[in-house]
């Protein structure tokens, strides 16, 4: 059942469910995320105006709750927006909260001998 | 009028009455012949002859919809693409409402150009994020709204 809901989070997404990166309103950097691994990806890569633009909307929170149906990542990501970050800072600390999950989510369960 | 070239030749009198009917449309075919000095059935018969080969296209109403309550947005908005797919991006953009105006233009890559109308910034980042962004071959977009007009008109004839 958890394995089925961490390969859900973690599938390749259609084009109309990616997450496009813009700087601000209709400015689309070129850079999207088709899966949680694409999105921890380009955390590392793309402008950081992009990520200060969505974070500050709640766009990640969206995108991550209702397109990932991840809700665990999604308050994880709703609390990095309330610590006002910016810049290289912010960028870091959503790289290690989403990557924290995404190893989580890849981590093969651990059976009792 | 005539065919020249494949290109319809129109005399002195048909540009004539198409100035008075871009001036105003309304404008009745006895008030034009009256000022040509021709018989409103001559004005009558070259309309006629120029709407059924589609030198008249229509006859439209600018309507000023701030007047009306209407406060949309309207943007420019340039999309870069892949020069294979760009003719098909400007194709599916025609299609949606939020599209005004479209075109392709060369400057040093090939781009679709389109002016854009939305309710608010955000439908526009909607309709940017969800219509236009995922659409095969779109490698950026960059859009400007337009914060004041200072001239809107169609091509006036001389």
């Amino acid at each position: 059942m958890k394995e089925e809901m961490n390969s859900r989070i973690l599938r390749t997404l259609p084009r109309e469910k990616t997450f496009y990166f813009f700087t601000s309103i209709g400015n689309y950097t070129g850079e999207s995320a088709a899966s949680l691994k694409e999105f921890m990806e380009r955390v590392k890569t793309v402008n950081v105006k992009s990520l200060e633009f969505h974070l500050s909307r709640g766009d990640f929170e969206k995108w991550i709750t209702e397109v990932l149906e991840d809700k665990k990542l999604a308050l994880d990501v709703w609390r990095l927006q309330k610590s006002n970050l910016l810049g290289d800072s912010l960028r870091n600390q959503l790289y290690i909260t989403v990557s924290r999950r995404y190893k989580e989510l890849v981590a093969k369960p651990i059976f009792p001998a | 009028m005539k065919l020249k070239n494949n290109a319809l030749s129109l005399d002195s009198t048909d540009m004539e009455i198409l100035r008075a009917l871009q001036k105003d449309s309304r404008e009745t075919y006895g008030a034009i012949g009256k000022r040509l000095g021709i018989a409103h059935s001559t004005v009558y018969d070259r309309i006629r002859k120029m709407e059924q080969q589609k030198v008249i296209k229509n006859y439209t109403t600018t309507v000023d919809v701030e007047k009306i309550g209407i406060r949309n947005i309207t943007a420019i908005m340039t999309v870069y693409a892949d020069p294979k797919e760009i003719e098909k991006v400007a194709e599916k953009l025609a299609a949606l409402a939020e599209v005004l105006e479209i075109y392709t233009s060369l400057s040093e890559e090939l781009l679709v150009i389109a002016k854009v109308t939305a309710a608010s910034q955000e439908d526009l980042h909607e309709f940017i994020a969800n219509s236009v962004a995922p659409l095969p071959g779109v490698s950026r977009i960059r859009t400007s709204i337009i914060t004041k007009k200072f001239k809107e008109t169609r091509f006036q004839l001389r």
